[in-house]
């Protein structure tokens, strides 16, 4: 991105570090097949209206249980079969990746603020605003998050946006732990004291000098934990305290399979390993970024 | 050392007390108790009634002394549910899970330290992979997946193991496999960064130009210095399986209290639920604690700091 105004000198000595970073990214084959698989999702779910072949919702008792094509009774109507209300599973397997993608974003964003506020205002002003922080991740870390979700939606109600305000705030844990550390070590650099020094005010040092510095570790918790939000929904939906049914949450699936598994396992299979690969792929372009952003910490 | 462990002590006890007043405000925020105890279909005057029975129509502070109060002394209160006394209740359960956690820990070690080696003394070898990619996959797969999997091949197919109950060592077999592996990855990580940095450094080349064999100075030399970080992390994910111990217990309806939290959450027993979120928050927190001064009692520069 420096290209067109580098010094000549610099083209003699190397790539820029733009260059650098660019040929970092497009050799990393981790993070090219995690981005890839996981656009591929990303359309799915956008596309699903223009994609998916049936109507998820769409029940036909005649056509229940139908096996997927690879088995001998399987039909190109139905790619992925049916399950037992009759539903053609592969639009069901599609409409299903919006529910993951928009758990794992929503929960990201609202545990992300939380926790990354929270981590840089213990890092930088430290002392009492740093005990008081870190008290609260000490409790927080206490209460196990899988038995406090599912009691808060045993009695509120399960419901898409209950699981998802639930789950945000209780998983900014995390965010705020890396974010106190990264602040901590930015926070004396020479940079953030010069800008101290002209007069910057707090806020705008913590967004202008300090945000930026502290992204790419930001970046990183924030695919860890849009990950592990996709599967603590699937997780509670599979207990049936999370997104209630006809909605074709992954997790939920295979709640509703578990009684058909002895003789149709593909109908957990499918969803099963739906998640399985979404998770992989978000955790191959976290890990990818990591590596990307930091060449010496690979590991 | 005496102060260090005092102090890390009387915070862990204000931790545990802020925890118990949460999880009761959170309990009695999201729902009305009164309601939940008359059950479905009850007229106005009876949850009334019931209300004045339990106290419940008192201040709220007044109602969470008066439960911490009984709490120290042992008393959970009954269960509405189980209508049996909430304490011997857990008490009963509690030891199935606390096996199951410590198999599944045993478990997670036995796989990942010896694997972890492995990979650090070969990096990027057949064996390196082998182990990134056993990593990468348990920290996709969701562990209820692999646990009817597991059910699948090990139980329906092959009739090695029992699907479900509690009665034998048997049926600990899988939920010790499903957890574990969901634990293993981070160990795995760890072991074999710790053993590549501890590899590379100044004190094991002393011990290679001293002629020592390369088993005597992994097994002696290094291993024991790429450890120490394990002790912190075993009490973290100990606490992450008190909680993944609900989901798998469940579904091997493996009767310990993770079993319990989830039947008293679906049955909305309130005392039983409340008893195991305060008691399993509090054993994470002596878990913390323990591993704090273990910590520190290993590495002196920790004390001071």
């Amino acid at each position: 991105m420096t290209e067109s105004y580098a010094p000549p000198l610099l083209e003699v000595v190397g790539p820029t570090s733009g260059a650098l970073l660019r040929r970092r990214i497009f050799t990393h084959k981790g993070l090219l097949i995690g981005s890839t698989l996981l656009t591929i999702v990303l359309l799915l779910a956008l596309l699903a209206p223009l994609i998916a072949p049936h109507d998820p919702y769409a029940q036909d008792l005649t056509q229940r249980m139908i096996p997927p094509l690879w088995s001998e009774k399987g039909t190109w109507a139905h790619v992925l079969g049916t399950d037992n209300l009759g539903r053609d599973y592969l639009s069901r397997v599609i409409y299903g990746a919006r529910i993951s993608l928009l758990i794992g974003f929503a929960v990201m964003v609202i545990s992300g603020l939380i926790g990354a506020a929270l981590g840089l205002a213990a890092g930088y002003f430290g002392g009492r605003t740093d005990m008081v922080v870190t008290f609260f991740i000490t409790i927080r870390l206490a209460m196990p998050v899988i038995l406090v979700a599912l009691a808060v939606v045993a009695m509120v109600g399960g419901s898409l946006w209950v699981v998802v305000l639930v789950l945000g705030l209780l998983k900014w844990d995390r965010f705020a732990v890396v974010m106190r550390a990264a602040t901590q070590q930015v926070r004396s650099l020479d940079y953030v004291t010069a800008a101290a020094a002209t007069g910057a005010s707090t806020p705008r040092i913590i967004v202008g000098e300090v945000l930026p510095n502290v992204l790419p570790q930001l970046i990183v918790v924030a695919s860890v934990e849009a990950a592990s939000a996709i599967l603590l929904e699937a997780a509670l939906s599979f207990l049936g305290l999370g997104v209630q049914p006809p909605l074709p949450s992954w997790g939920l699936m295979i709640a509703e399979a578990k009684a058909y598994m002895f003789f149709s396992f593909w109908l957990i299979a499918i969803p099963g390993t739906a998640l399985a690969l979404l998770v992989l792929a978000i955790n191959m372009v976290g890990d990818g970024i990591r590596d990307v952003s930091a060449p010496s910490g690979r590991g | 050392m005496l102060a260090f462990a005092t102090k890390r002590f009387g915070l862990a006890l204000l931790v545990a007390v802020t925890v118990s007043a949460l999880a009761f405000l959170l309990l009695r925020a999201s729902g009305d108790v009164a309601i939940a105890l008359a059950g479905e279909g009850a007229r106005a005057e009876d949850i009334e009634s019931i209300r004045r029975i339990y106290g419940l129509d008192r201040p709220l502070l007044v109602q969470y002394f008066d439960w911490l109060w009984k709490m120290a002394h042992g008393d959970f209160g009954q269960s509405l549910y189980f209508k049996t006394e909430v304490w011997p209740l857990v008490m009963e359960k509690l030891p199935t899970t606390m096996l199951l956690a410590v198999f599944s820990l045993t478990f997670a070690l036995a796989v990942s330290i010896p694997l972890g080696i492995l990979a650090a003394v070969y990096p990027n070898s057949w064996i390196d992979r082998l182990c990134l990619a056993l990593a990468v996959v348990g920290q996709a797969m969701p562990n209820f997946f692999f646990a009817l999997i597991l059910i699948m091949v090990l139980a329906v197919s092959l009739h090695w193991l029992p699907v479900s109950g509690s009665e034998s060592w048997a049926h600990f077999v899988m939920p010790t496999i499903t957890l574990g592996y969901y634990i293993a990855p981070v160990f795995m990580r760890l072991v074999r960064a710790g053993m590549i940095e501890v590899l590379a450094s100044d004190y094991v080349r002393t011990a290679r130009a001293k002629g020592l064999s390369q088993t005597s100075i992994i097994l002696k030399h290094a291993l024991r210095n790429a450890l120490v970080p394990i002790v912190a992390l075993s009490a973290v994910q100990l606490g992450l399986l008190l909680g993944g111990s609900v989901v798998i217990e469940t579904i091997f309806a493996l009767d310990g209290a993770g079993f319990l939290a989830y039947q008293s959450i679906t049955h909305k027993d309130l005392p039983v639920t409340q008893a195991l979120l305060t008691l399993l928050s509090i054993l994470y927190v002596g878990l913390i604690l323990i591993a704090d001064i273990a910590n520190a009692w290993l590495d002196p520069r920790i004390r001071v700091g």
